[in-house]
């Protein structure tokens, strides 16, 4: 494996969901959670997973860490076919692979200390025991911005930011060098989003690690990441820069979204282009394009034929029949200064650092 | 579907507003602080109010006092009016109360599918909110549940009438909830995060279903949310709540070009921007205290990097800034505080 090698790789990567024959009844439709993804994630870089609910976005997630058996294509971890992999070398991908959840509430267990639930990694992998591990606990600790002390503490003691500072800690725990964190930011609120971002950032240089985000918060993924993927039903509609995707989006679909989202700023409103329609069933997906249905430019191609991943411009990928042929998109005013000068020239009040403790226990 | 959102809706001023609250204070069993405390804004017919704050800022309280839904006890009004059309809501029975919500003052809420009785057909649910109030035939009113959800768009709306909720998707069951607030014409809809479980290409959907439907109507709405996204998407005006207070009111191009209040400003500056990376986020440091910590003076003042002696031991009032933008701090204006800008 050189450094050029991806550190993880999708190739066809198919689940479906259900649809077993169940005699002596009918088969029933499978869900096509996962149809066919293929990208990869180079080392180093953050790379961001975006789409609606029932996009597939969660069960991607589940299958790249192999938390869930794909039905057809595979997984390759620095270069090697993790869906083969034997039970001795799952528990090393383990080791070197770990998820940062949604919801701090429900992802740790109420009935474990803080100390027990940052040290649980060390324990099972066998990195350290005794006084290395508590040792190794308080660090960590220290490293996501929490206090020694609070290794004794139950997680029902802290608020949600820092239980989500404790999913992290657990997560590094045992120096993964890729992390997944599946919408690490949704549950919690608007000034507490902001910590753990930067938080996810220094952790980021500092370990030497690869992230892949999954999110639905496109100025946060503008903000943290290197390339998105863009899913719809199951399927990846457009990838490339998120430089290059938020300015020049090249999928009906991108634009969509770009065009839905509402932003911070007052001046931004205005006409604009929305879907029409709720997005269709996984079980039963249109055929051709699988977006077309809510699509305004959709044509005979469109209902016939599934568009595949094709390159536009220089690291941009689109699946649409006509990404050649689109108008621009008029949305120019959405990308305009995001913040009054007043405003941005007050924030300087929050740069006369350091302040009140950081916890309110 | 293309319309546009921009522009002033029609406001009729000069006269009583359609809603005033005055210095209201809620408080609730067992607890020494208030909750809401000290909250004071206006409503005109056809106006867009937004309250924004985080979770557990006192925003849904506010609105649920206003409609008489909290349950009392351990609720309790501890202080203020609140007059909606020339009747003053406190002192309401039950009753009348009843007679009013669903009627000129009709709620959608958060979560749909809790808000709808899943083991009736949604054209009876919305039927029932015309006959409550309404002298209509069975018949009547089936007819007007159609046109209702013609109205909000729904796809094949005969065959709507006689699904259960859980047939429908969270768009649509959200698209029903608002026929059913819509169902009398109200003067006022009251919105407690009506998009917040829905997708983005949903949200903006219902957002510009409830801007028409208002225009149309010239309904007011007081929409609670988050999202500060929304709101600049909405609002005419907006009111900023943290720990139960107000603590910044105005016009939403005063909010977002011009805020006052050190709450407001890390608010909006902590957001990441969709146009460009900016370095690091400013975070505004801590969290919010619990109720039971809230500070006495300022209850922005444990995360607040000005905040001194005073702030802590006094109450900042709400004073203007310029006309029809209030904020509640001492150390107004910030730019004294900012170094290398001190005048």
């Amino acid at each position: 494996m050189s450094d050029t090698t991806p550190i993880l790789e999708a190739r066809g990567l198919t689940r479906h969901f259900g649809g077993a024959a169940n005699f002596p009844f009918r088969r029933a439709a499978p869900i096509r959670a996962v149809d066919g993804v293929s990208f990869s994630v180079r080392r180093g870089e953050t790379f961001a997973i975006v789409g609606e609910s029932g996009c597939g976005k969660s069960t991607l997630v589940r299958l790249l860490l192999r938390l869930l058996t794909p039905t057809s294509g595979s997984v390759y971890y620095d270069g090697a076919d993790v869906t083969q992999t034997s039970a001795a070398g799952l528990r090393h991908l383990r080791r070197e692979m770990q998820i940062i959840f949604q919801d701090p509430f429900s992802s740790l267990n109420p009935r474990m200390t803080v100390g027990q639930l940052v040290g649980e990694p060390l324990a099972v992998h066998r990195i350290a025991s005794g006084k290395a591990r508590a040792a190794q606990v308080a660090e960590l600790l220290h490293r996501v911005g929490l206090l020694p002390e609070h290794a004794r503490r139950y997680p029902h003691e802290f608020s949600g930011g820092q239980r989500q500072r404790i999913g992290i800690a657990r997560a590094l725990a045992c120096a993964p060098r890729l992390v997944i964190g599946d919408e690490p930011v949704s549950a919690l609120d608007v000034s507490i989003r902001a910590q753990i971002i930067n938080l996810l950032e220094d952790l980021k240089s500092e370990f030497d690690l690869t992230l892949v985000l999954v999110a639905h918060d496109l100025a946060l993924i503008r903000h943290t990441c290197d390339r998105v993927a863009v899913m719809y039903l199951g399927e990846i509609v457009e990838l490339g820069d998120v430089e290059r995707v938020f300015e020049y989006p090249a999928h009906p679909y991108t634009r969509a979204l770009l065009a839905a989202i509402p932003v911070p700023v007052p001046a931004a409103r205005g006409r604009r282009q929305l879907p029409q329609g709720d997005p269709p069933s996984p079980a039963a997906p249109p055929p051709g394009c699988r977006f077309h249905p809510r699509c305004p430019h959709a044509e005979q191609v469109c209902r016939e034929t599934r568009p595949l991943l094709t390159e536009r411009a220089r690291g941009q990928f689109a699946a649409c029949h006509l990404a050649g042929r689109l108008p621009a998109p008029a949305q120019s005013s959405k990308l305009a200064p995001a913040k009054g000068d007043a405003g941005r020239r007050r924030l300087a009040i929050y740069h006369r650092r350091p302040q009140p403790a950081a916890g309110f226990r | 579907m293309a319309s546009s959102v921009k522009g002033r809706r029609s406001i009729t001023r000069g006269g009583e507003p359609l809603l005033a609250v005055e210095d209201l204070a809620v408080g609730f069993d067992g607890l020494d602080t208030a909750l809401v405390d000290g909250v004071w804004f206006t409503l005109e017919r056809g106006e867009t109010l937004c309250l924004v704050g985080e979770s557990g800022c006192g925003k849904s309280v506010t609105a649920l006092a206003l409609m008489g839904l909290l349950p009392r006890p351990p609720a309790r009004i501890l202080r203020g009016r609140a007059r909606f059309a020339g009747h003053e809501l406190f002192a309401m029975t039950e009753r009348q109360l009843a007679d009013l919500r669903g009627d000129r003052v009709a709620m959608i809420f958060q979560e749909p599918m809790t808000s709808l009785n899943p083991a009736f057909r949604v054209g009876d649910q919305i039927a029932e909110a015309v006959r409550r109030h309404r002298p209509v035939s069975r018949a009547g009113a089936r007819t007007r549940a159609l046109e209702l959800l013609k109205r909000v768009r729904i796809p094949a709306p005969e065959r709507r009438l006689d699904a259960y909720p859980h047939q429908l998707s969270g768009g649509m069951r959200q698209r029903v909830m608002i026929a059913m607030a819509l169902a009398n014409q109200p003067e006022l809809l009251i919105a407690d995060e009506p998009t917040t479980a829905l997708d983005v290409t949903i949200q903006a959907q219902i957002l510009e279903l409830i801007a028409e439907l208002q225009r149309e109507a010239g309904t007011a709405l007081l929409l609670v949310t988050h999202d500060l996204g929304v709101v600049a998407e909405v609002a005419d005006r907006v009111a900023v709540m943290y720990a139960g207070r107000f603590v910044e009111q105005g016009s939403v191009e005063q909010i977002f070009s011009d805020p006052q209040h050190p709450y407001t400003v890390g608010l909006l500056g902590s957001l990441p921007s969709l146009r460009q990376r900016e370095g690091r986020l400013v975070a505004i440091p801590g969290a919010v205290p619990p109720p039971a910590l809230w500070p006495r003076g300022c209850r922005f003042a444990t995360r607040c990097p000005l905040a001194d002696e005073r702030c802590r031991r006094e109450i900042p009032r709400l004073s203007s800034i310029t006309p029809g933008h209030h904020a509640a701090c001492f150390k107004l204006p910030l730019e004294r505080h900012i170094p290398g800008l001190a005048a």
